[in-house]
């Protein structure tokens, strides 16, 4: 029988180490996402104002972050940074400033369309019920929005998670960072390990996104 | 006979949008218990008139009051008096995210802490009247433009209003649905609500109304009974703008 490389993955320490790279990844988008999600929300409330200083400058930065490539980015701070302020960056800091620079961007995005999308006469007809403008966005404004943006930032989050493939160019060592480093290792016992490893690699991602997606399906379908 | 009491009352209203005048000098006393109708042009301000009532809009000149108060948008005391004037918008303005009694308990339950099961049973009973109890636990989107326009009005009635605005709430409605609305409303101006309605269905300001009110280039040009508005208008603007509701025949 062809051997297609799964028995790679048991020799010593190989499963183990493909967690660990996962978990790297997984970790730098974590972090990432909740360093964007604060401070994106803050970002899509200032897209919001009528100030035209910072309607620029947030429509600079969202293109910025739209025309760069992520890799780019990831050179610009890991390689950039070093050379220019001699401050040496590891990489794992590097991509997690980066992820949250793209991520801030985008979701303050996602922050702007979904509080613009709720209709002038939702504020109104609450204020006509006598509410308070405390009350209004509490029971009114942001649960609405909420409904908007979960769905749309779980897609932003799994985009995240796919992404982290990139760090390894600049030294991270994540899942996919593993999988090389042991396709080649075993490249003389079993030439097929890329097949069965990277086969791997693809359930392992699958595993981290499909509940992420799952949730976002059943949210969208409960809140519609 | 003796009058009732003066509920709002409108002196000399001017309100602006940027410079552009919409309501020039506009005077209207309300009495408790009277239904008055405001006709008008599309565009004449009848909008903006209710929207200042409410103090959704700020004024630029002249004194709105209800039994007294003056209302203004910013003033500490608003909270108090929107909710003594019930209003009803032209689009199904319900709130999404909430079921029927959700909407119609929400504002009871957190603007004037009232107890949750007193707010429900009270909800229950006015969704009976209008007809739409089976839907009250269902989401606005659920239910069609004429229900969620009765939804609308059960929850302008919960806070318990002294006086009722409504603001052309038939106009988006498709014809067939046209009619259980202003039933509705028909049932609330015999039960003695104070209202003002803003509306382009002239038959039945006929048969609601106890004054009639039309408003053309920001002022009152002519006010009167039904009878006398609508039979004889004295003025020419008045004259041109119900014949808008008339054809000539085409055949000769
Ligand atoms: N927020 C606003 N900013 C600037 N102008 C406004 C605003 N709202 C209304 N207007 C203007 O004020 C005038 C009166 O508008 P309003 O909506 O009160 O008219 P209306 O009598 O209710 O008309 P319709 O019968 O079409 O509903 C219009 O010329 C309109 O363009
Ligand atoms: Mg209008």
């Amino acid at each position: 029988m062809q051997d297609l490389g799964i028995s790679v993955l048991f020799k010593g320490i190989n499963m183990q180490r493909l967690l660990l790279g996962l978990w790297a990844a997984l970790r730098i988008s974590l972090i990432s996402v909740l360093i964007s999600i604060p401070l994106g929300i803050l970002t899509g409330i200032v897209m919001t104002l009528r100030n035209p200083v910072t309607k620029v400058l947030t429509r600079v930065y969202l293109e910025i972050v739209r025309i760069m490539p992520q890799m780019v980015l990831l050179f610009i701070v890991f390689f950039g940074v070093t050379r220019v302020f001699g401050i040496n960056l590891p990489a794992e800091l590097s991509s997690i400033i980066v992820f949250s620079f793209w991520g801030t961007a985008e979701m303050g995005d996602l922050v702007r369309g979904a509080l613009i999308s709720i209709p002038k006469h939702q504020y109104e007809s609450a204020a006509a019920l006598a509410m308070s403008k405390a009350q209004i966005y509490l029971y009114i404004i942001i649960p609405q929005t909420l409904r908007r943006l979960v769905p749309l930032s779980i897609n932003l989050i799994t985009r995240m998670i796919k992404t982290t493939s990139l760090v390894m160019m600049i030294g991270v060592v994540e899942v996919l960072k593993v999988a090389q480093q042991i396709i080649e290792a075993n490249r003389k016992t079993s030439p097929n390990a890329a097949f069965g490893i990277f086969a791997v690699v693809f359930l392992l991602y699958f595993t981290a996104c499909w509940p992420i997606s799952l949730l976002s399906r059943y949210l969208e379908k409960k809140w519609s | 006979m003796e009058r009732a009491e003066e509920l709002l009352k409108l002196e000399h209203v001017k309100k602006a949008y940027d410079g552009q005048e919409v309501l020039k000098d506009f005077s209207l006393t309300v009495h408790r218990g009277e239904v008055i109708v405001i006709v008008g042009a599309s565009g004449c301000g009848k909008s903006t008139l209710l929207r200042c009532i409410n103090g959704l809009e700020p004024i630029q000149g002249g004194r709105i009051s209800l039994q007294g108060q003056v209302i203004d948008g910013r003033a500490k005391n608003i909270a108090d008096i929107r909710q003594k004037i019930g209003m009803v918008f032209q689009s199904y303005d319900l709130f999404p995210h909430k079921t029927i009694m959700q909407n119609t308990t929400l504002a009871p339950i957190k603007v004037q802490k009232r107890i949750r099961a007193d707010a429900e049973k009270e909800a229950e009973e006015l969704l009976q009247r209008v007809g739409i109890l089976d839907k009250k636990d269902n989401y606005p989107r659920q239910l069609s433009g004429g229900q969620k326009q009765r939804a609308a009005i059960v929850r302008a009635l919960m806070m318990h209003p002294e006086i009722m605005l409504f603001d052309e709430v038939t106009a988006a409605l498709d014809p067939e649905m046209v009619r259980e609305v202003l039933d509705t409303m028909l049932e609330l101006a015999r039960s003695g609500m104070t209202m003002l309605i803003v509306t382009h269905e002239m038959s039945f300001a006929k048969a609601v109304a106890d004054r009639v009110v039309f408003l053309d280039d920001g002022v009152t040009v002519e006010e009167g009974t039904p009878e006398e508005f609508f039979e004889r208008p004295k003025t020419e603007r008045a004259k041109r703008f119900l014949h808008t509701f008339e054809f000539d025949s085409v055949k000769k």
